[in-house]
Order: C-alpha cells, then sequence, then structure tokens
C-alpha cells in the first residue's frame, strides 16, 4: 500500500508540473460553463434555459473530449517510462509489477477526476445560481451523476490507453493506436450501428438485439446514464434509448460503466506482470 | 557469502538464447568488471540479479538468497542499488524531488537523500528541474539514487558514460569508498582501460556465454598474450645489429630509427629487459603487459574462429 501511495503521489506531482491538471481543469470548465450559459442560444435565448438540455450538450462534450483525453493522458505510462529508462530502475526498487502501475493508474485517475470535478463543478454552481434556489438541490444531484459517470468514462479510456502502453514497443506506436481505438469508439461504432440500422430498415430482431450492443460502447453507456435521467423526453427520443429506459435503467448502466472503468485497467495489470521487460 | 550467484543459468527470448549456462560466483565485497559486445548478454544478466525476471533454467542467488522474481523480500530489495545505462530520471522534477520519490520507496531517511545529493556534488541544484542537468549531472544524480538505503550490492551499468574526466574521478572517489565498506559491486563499461584497472575480476560474455573470468592476472596467464617492450634510443647507427640481438626473444616491430617495439612471451620477459638494457644509445625501456583491450580482442577472435571450425 505504502509503495502504491508513493507512485501516486509521483505521479500527481508530475500532473501538476506539466500542467496536465491546470490545462484539462481550464478546458473542461470553459466548456462546461460555456455550454451551461449559452446552451440555449441555438433557441435565440443566452443564458440557462433548461437542465436537460444543458446536459444533454454537456454529455455529448464530453462523450468526445474525455476518452481523447484519458487515452493521451495514459498511452505513455508503460512506454514513455520504457523509454527513458526509468521501467526497469523503478521496477529494481521494492516497487512490483502490480503496485507500479496500480499506482500510476490512481495518479493519472486522479488528475481526471481533479479536472472533471472542478471544471463541471463550476458549470453546477453556476447552472444552480442561475436557476434559482428551488431547483439547486436537483441540479446537484444531476452533476454529480454526470462527474462520476464522466470519471468512470475517463477511467475506462485511461485503461485502454494502459493496454496500450504496456504492450507497445514505442510511444509513437502507442500514440498511433490510442487515437485508432478513440475514433473507434466515438466515430465508427455508431456510425456502423446508424447505417446497419437504416439500411434494413430496423426489423424486429435488431430492435432487440441493437440496445445491447450499445452497452459494449463505454461511450454510448456514459451517454444513457446522463440522458436517461431525463425520461422519455430528452435522450430517451432515440429507439435504443427507449427500450434501454424500459429495460435496464440508468443505474444499471452506471454499474456497467463501472465495469468499463474497472476491467481494461485490471486486464492491463494481468498483461503487465506476466510480460518479459 | 556470495554477493552474487548464477549456477548453470539458462535463459531464453522465443528463439534467442540470450544467456547459455552461465557460472558466475562474485564473492561479497568484490568488484567485478563485466565486458561483452552489445547484446552480449549483459543487460539479461543485470535483470536476473535486479529480480525483474526469471531465468529460464538455473539458479540465481544475491546475498545470499535465492531470487524469485516478485516474491523478493523488501528486505532484500532495499539492498540493492542499480545505476542504469543513460537513465532521463523525470526531467519536469527536480534533482530533491527525484530523490525524494526513489528514497520513500526505498524508506531512505531525509538526511541520506540530503547526504547523497551532496555526496555526489549537486546539492547547490537540488532545487532545479532535472531536464536543465547536463549529462553528467543526471548520470550523478543516477549513482546518488542507486546508492540510498546503504546497497549491499551495486550494478552500474556503463556508469561513467558521458562524464568528463574530473566527473570520472570523482565517481571512481565514490566507488572507493563503497569497496572499502565491502559493498559487491558488477560494473560493466565499455571503456576497458577504466576497467582494468579498478575491478578485481573481470568475466567477458559473447553471444550470451561466459568466456572468460578470473583477475587480470590470471586472464593474462591463461591467454599468453606477449609483453610489449619498448625501447627508445638512437639507433640509427647500430642499425641490424640491435634487430638480431632484439629478434631473438620476440617479435621485433621497428616503429622509426628511434622507436622499436618487441612482444615477448611473459616467461621471457625478465631475460630480455637485462639483456636488452645493455644494447648503447638507448635512452629508455618501457615494458607493458597485454591491456584489457587486447585480451578482450584475442579471447573475441578465437572464440568466433573456434565457432565457425564447429
Amino acid at each position: 500500500m505504502r509503495s502504491i501511495a508513493i507512485v501516486v503521489y509521483n505521479q500527481l506531482m508530475n500532473g501538476f508540473r506539466n500542467r496536465w491538471i491546470l490545462g484539462l481543469t481550464i478546458l473542461f470548465a470553459l466548456f462546461a460553463v460555456g455550454i451551461a450559459y449559452a446552451g440555449g442560444a441555438a433557441s435565440g435565448h443566452i443564458g440557462y434555459t433548461s437542465l436537460a438540455t444543458t446536459i444533454t450538450s454537456q454529455a455529448s462534450l464530453a462523450a468526445f473530449l474525455i476518452p481523447l483525453i484519458a487515452l493521451l493522458l495514459g498511452y505513455d505510462a508503460v512506454v514513455g517510462e520504457r523509454e527513458q529508462g526509468t521501467l526497469l530502475l523503478l521496477l529494481s526498487y521494492p516497487v512490483s509489477r502490480g503496485q507500479m502501475l496500480t499506482g500510476k493508474f490512481l495518479g493519472h485517475f486522479l488528475i481526471l477526476v481533479i479536472a472533471i470535478a472542478v471544471g463541471f463543478g463550476l458549470a453546477a454552481v453556476l447552472s444552480a445560481w442561475q436557476a434559482g434556489g428551488s431547483e439547486s438541490g436537483r441540479i446537484f444531484v444531476t452533476y454529480g451523476i454526470f462527474i462520476l459517470s464522466a470519471s468512470l468514462l475517463g477511467a475506462t479510456f485511461l485503461g485502454l490507453a494502459y493496454i496500450i502502453s504496456v504492450r507497445a514497443v514505442e510511444r509513437t506506436r502507442a500514440a498511433g493506436v490510442a487515437l485508432l481505438i478513440w475514433f473507434f469508439f466515438v466515430v465508427v461504432f455508431d456510425l456502423v450501428l446508424l447505417a446497419v440500422l437504416v439500411g434494413t430498415g430496423g426489423n424486429s430482431v435488431e430492435r432487440i438485439i441493437i440496445p445491447y450492443v450499445l452497452l459494449l460502447n463505454p461511450v454510448d453507456v456514459f451517454r444513457l446514464v446522463n440522458l436517461l435521467r431525463f425520461g422519455h423526453g430528452a435522450g430517451a427520443m432515440t429507439l435504443s434509448g427507449a427500450v434501454m429506459h424500459d429495460t435496464l435503467g440508468w443505474l444499471n448502466l452506471l454499474g456497467i460503466l463501472f465495469l468499463w472503468g474497472t476491467i481494461p485497467v485490471s486486464l492491463a495489470i494481468w498483461r503487465f506482470r506476466r510480460s518479459d521487460i | 557469502m556470495a554477493g552474487v550467484e548464477l549456477t548453470d543459468v539458462c535463459k531464453r527470448f522465443d528463439e534467442t538464447m540470450a544467456l547459455d549456462h552461465v557460472d558466475l560466483n562474485v564473492p561479497e565485497g568484490l568488484m567485478l568488471g563485466l565486458i561483452g559486445h552489445n547484446g552480449a548478454g549483459k543487460s539479461t544478466l543485470f535483470k536476473l540479479v535486479l529480480g525483474l525476471i526469471a531465468p529460464t533454467s538455473g539458479r540465481v542467488r544475491v546475498l545470499g538468497q535465492d531470487r524469485r522474481p516478485g516474491k523478493t523480500p523488501y528486505e532484500l530489495q532495499v539492498r540493492i542499488g542499480y545505476l542504469p545505462e543513460v537513465v532521463v530520471l523525470y526531467g519536469q522534477l527536480t534533482g530533491r524531488e527525484v530523490m525524494d520519490y526513489f528514497g520513500r520507496l526505498k524508506g531512505a531517511s531525509c538526511d541520506q537523500r540530503k547526504q547523497l545529493l551532496e555526496r555526489v556534488g549537486l546539492a547547490h541544484v537540488a532545487n532545479q528541474k532535472v531536464k536543465t542537468y547536463s549529462r553528467g549531472m543526471r548520470q550523478r544524480l543516477g549513482l546518488a539514487q542507486a546508492l540510498l538505503g546503504d546497497p549491499r550490492l551495486l550494478v552500474m551499468d556503463e556508469p561513467t558514460t558521458g562524464l568528463d574526466p574530473i566527473a570520472s574521478e570523482e565517481f571512481y572517489g565514490i566507488i572507493d569508498t563503497l569497496r572499502s565498506e565491502d559493498v559487491t559491486i558488477i560494473w560493466s563499461s565499455h571503456v576497458l582501460s577504466e576497467i582494468e584497472t579498478r575491478v578485481d575480476e573481470v568475466a567477458v560474455l559473447l553471444q550470451g556465454r561466459l568466456i572468460a573470468t578470473g583477475t587480470m592476472g590470471q586472464i593474462r596467464k591463461r591467454i599468453g598474450l606477449p609483453v610489449t617492450i619498448r625501447l627508445s634510443g638512437r639507433f640509427e647507427n647500430i642499425g641490424e645489429e640491435v634487430k638480431t640481438e632484439c629478434a631473438r626473444y620476440g617479435h621485433v616491430d621497428v616503429k622509426d630509427p628511434d622507436h622499436i617495439e618487441i612482444y615477448v612471451p611473459e616467461a621471457k620477459k625478465i631475460k630480455a629487459v637485462a639483456a636488452l638494457a645493455r644494447i648503447p644509445s638507448l635512452t629508455d625501456i618501457q615494458v607493458e603487459p597485454p591491456s584489457l583491450e587486447a585480451l578482450y580482442d584475442h579471447i573475441v577472435t578465437r572464440h568466433k574462429r573456434s565457432d565457425e571450425d564447429a
């Protein structure tokens, strides 16, 4: 435990030093507050509109941005240390491979959580202030769930980045694979699904299967968690959303997101322990 | 107690045999120079000793305990210091922070972290980021971290790469202190001249096999390379006479009219020097045993030749 804590601390120090934490927090805060304030601009209205609209826009943004940032943060976790020669050195210390990877992961995860919590927390405070006292309870709960699910989404892609990093021989190649992973989950996956649906016109078998296929993409799970809470009105308008709403519910989806957040990193650790250095 | 003991160790990576039946015994307090080309198996041997990988077969013991990767007791692991070849130690952090990080992992006290920075002459830049350090300063920081927790075994991979002559001298000074404390040291280097005068024994690795071990004297004797005798003087008037005299002891190489080199077998050395010293107009005579470099070249070519024959 002590060793893990020391590695976490070092990782956080690094995060502060190379301004990852500062940069990310500002980035999230700008976007989140911007959307909270100007989200209704399309309908000719500046300022707070409705919680559902704001969260929907913010979820789309987070679904796009957080996987990318998590991948960028994590892809060189192992291969970077290997290239600068500190990997062998670190492992010659009384630190096991599992401890080292766990520590680094938790450090990176904390960096993400800090940035997400501060950035979107500010948006929550702004919204609560603009909406007035009566709604603030609901707003904080909604943002609490948003921050939790966004953190789990971050953990998912951080874990995927770690798998890449453990297996990679070169940093540059790890970066390339990380971008491909992002492209697949954020762009290709939904596009292919949509193409299939449109192409076949959505027969009855697909109506049953497609919602479950969505569970294979953590980005979609994240979106659904945040949209389904607003009932049939906001995100649940879509076919799959409606099915999900009735069968799984947002809480179960959060559980699935938790699995997504923990399984990849566990695989990375397992793989790292049995690889040759 | 043995500092490091390898018994019939093999390590195979897929198709390649990185270490091939290696037996090596480094008694506690001994300083061993490990030499070999890149890819000869040096880093594999280091990884085995550090407990980072397990041997395919054979047995590795360090400081009297069996090495089982992943199952090393904390007490053993903190007694081992490692200085990797060319290491970039977290450029974003300051020297002090790097020492704090590694020091905490090894359970070294604050005092010791500070002392070590002073000992390697980095106290004045302790609060600067490591990326601003020169190559030599980085290497010294590397040495400082290797000395955290008072190691009983120190493994150094090309430690003097990038050090200027003054920094090298300081480095040798620190190593001498460690020797007086009976620390077991394994040191790989391709600056063979620095190794040969400083280590107790050398071990030569070639393609995963240990092809020579022992003290410099033992290896010289076994290989029987000739001693070089260098004569200086004004020889042009004497000419052939000197040459014939010299040729009685060994192969003669006339560099120029004023300098002659003779390669004499070890056994004839004293007789030759006594006789050659009587040559008129001789101004200087030097006797030089074969250098580690010459021995290394010899061993490697001989092994390559015997491989081709086989």
